[in-house]
């Protein structure tokens, strides 16, 4: 469903800033596949995502999505594969148009739009009904302003955009990060929903080890712009959290100190 | 006050007239938040366009046709130097305008060329204000209505959310930069109109007569913002508080004038108040957080 072929990314080339985001990366989804993504800051597990939505060029390697070779199209155009939820929950939702009409515009993502209408009837019916999916009473704000939402609100709502045409791949950029834990808890027992039901391939960068463990049948972890350490299946499945430690503590040379992710 | 009085009718012909290029504006600022100063050129362009066309021959409706596509490729100039180019918002807009002056001399082929309403059955002119106001008044409704369509269609759906998120709306498979060329485009075609009717009313067209529009516009947008944002929630309404904006400033205009302003002192004037209803929202926001501690939003139940 997806496939990574060496891709390279440095940012700032030639500069007192050059940054190796990514190292070489090779990677194949098969289709159903939820992967869960972990690695410290400056691994490059948010610049694979932006490769793979198309934010920035490559420097070499090739992106394949559903078999179709996406590594030279713009941003706009790989959208029609891709469902993406982003960390920051203002990202993913226009916040001056209403519910409807955000709904109304990720369910026309990936075909020409001309003069038909912005919305209609039937639409919002359809729309009423997946908001009533979510619980969260959004069903009847359907008019009311995105920007009038909560974090928790919108990063649902963005699922929701994201899956409502299914998409080839979801990536989830850690999506909860911005959220308090009992929300962030309900969008990920959302996502997992929403995933399951949808039968979607899935990318998902994640923090918290428990989850990264919990969630998804494969788990990559990252380090300096390579991919480290693929598991999937049983021996995912009997990972425990400092099974990861000391495998990131491997990776890094017996460097790895006070990184964020010793917190979770 | 008698004097006043008289005033007020002319001051809302030109509202009205200037309430189309405030629609305008309202598009580049406010949906797409784009500070596009084009206007300052494309305003004469329209103008120019409309009474060359007049002169030679034309009918005065194909004339302001004539100035809407004038006004348009304008648009469509400070669109491509930003998104091909790379150039930003304001400095594209400073382009075209300086380029337009040229341009807006090559149509006239002089500083002013008259367009007399005896000579001509021109739309609108300021020896009738009373039809004036009903033709432009007319106009302007027909473009609210066109408008309030054409935003609620897919394509103006893209452009409204370009203006909002850029992320959002390429996420969502939205190419932004025709988005914002589309809007640069419509804009700037209005702005022509504004210019064709303008040029018709004072009767002529001067390469000079764009010089600070886009400062009335945004006047404009601003106060009818304030004064009628709490109220009209529509889109449609919404514009057409840009029209009434638009009377309120040419009518404020003529009572400061009436006050003894004199007329060279008229652009500090506008420039000091909409430099105050900008500054507005931030001074707020700012006495505000000393007042009640740091002021963040309250975040709302999840």
């Amino acid at each position: 469903m997806l496939r990574i072929e060496k891709v390279y990314k440095t940012f700032n080339p030639g500069t007192i800033n050059e940054k190796k985001a990514l190292n070489g990366i090779d990677l194949i989804l098969k289709e159903g596949d939820f992967v869960t993504v972990i690695g410290g800051n400056g691994a490059g597990k948010s610049t694979i995502l932006n490769m793979i939505a198309g934010v920035y060029p490559v420097d070499s390697g090739k992106i394949v999505i559903d078999s179709a070779d996406v590594t030279k199209l713009p941003e706009h155009k790989r959208a029609k594969y891709l469902g993406r939820v982003f960390q920051d929950p203002m990202t993913g939702t226009a916040a001056d148009m209403n519910i409807e009409e955000n709904l109304a515009i990720a369910a026309r993502r990936g075909k020409n739009r001309f003069l038909g209408w912005g919305i209609t009837g039937k639409e919002k019916q359809v729309y009423q009904k997946r908001l009533e999916a979510l619980d969260l009473g959004l069903e009847t704000r359907m008019t009311a302003k995105v920007g009038l939402l909560s974090g928790g609100q919108r990063q649902a709502l963005t699922l929701l955009m994201a899956s409502l045409e299914k998409p080839k791949v979801l990536l989830l950029d850690e999506h909860t990060a911005a959220l308090d834990p009992r929300t962030a808890k309900k969008v990920l027992d959302l996502t997992e929903e929403i995933v399951e039901k949808n039968h979607l391939t899935t990318m998902m960068i994640t923090h918290n080890m428990k989850d990264a463990i919990r969630l998804g049948n494969r788990l990559i972890m990252m380090h300096e712009g390579r991919i480290i350490y693929d598991v999937a299946g049983e021996e995912k499945k009997s990972l425990k959290v400092s099974d990861l430690l000391s495998k990131f503590g491997e990776a890094s040379g017996g460097e790895f100190s006070n990184d964020r992710m010793m917190l979770s | 006050m008698e004097a006043l009085i008289n005033a007020l009718p002319g001051s809302a012909a030109q509202g009205l007239i200037w309430g189309i290029l405030a629609i305008g504006v309202y598009i580049t600022f406010k949906v797409l938040d784009y500070a596009d100063l084009t206007v300052d050129g494309s305003l004469a362009t329209g103008g120019a366009v409309a009474v060359m066309c007049i002169i030679n021959g034309a009918n005065p409706y194909v004339a302001i046709v004539a100035a809407f596509v004038a006004g348009m490729l304008a648009g469509l100039v400070t669109g491509l130097f930003h998104t091909v180019f790379g150039i930003p918002p304001i400095l594209s807009g400073i382009l075209t305008q300086l380029g337009l002056y040229s341009v807006n001399m090559r149509i006239l082929g002089k500083a002013n060329q008259a367009v007399s309403v005896d000579q001509y059955a021109l739309t609108v002119s300021l020896r009738y204000i009373k039809e004036a106001c009903i033709t432009t008044g007319i106009c302007c409704i027909i473009i609210i209505l066109i408008l309030y369509w054409f935003f609620g269609t897919e394509l103006g759906a893209s452009i409204r959310a370009t203006g909002c998120n850029q992320n959002m709306a390429r996420a969502q498979g939205i190419n932004t930069n025709v988005q914002k060329v589309l809007g640069l485009v419509l804009s700037n075609g209005l702005v022509g109109i504004s210019g064709a009717l303008y040029a018709q009313y004072q009767g002529s067209a001067d390469v000079n007569m764009g010089r600070g529009a886009i400062v009335i516009g945004l006047a404009s947008v601003i106060i009818g913002e304030v004064a009628f944002g709490k109220i009209f929630h529509n889109f449609a309404l919404r514009m057409f508080a840009a029209v009434l904006g638009a009377i309120i400033y040419f009518i404020v205009i003529a009572i400061v004038l009436q006050l003894g302003l004199s007329t060279n002192d008229l652009k500090l004037f506008s420039a000091l108040i909409v430099a105050l209803f900008l500054a507005l929202p931030h001074l707020k926001g700012s006495l505000f957080a000393k007042a009640g501690g740091r002021g963040g939003k309250k975040d709302a139940k999840d």
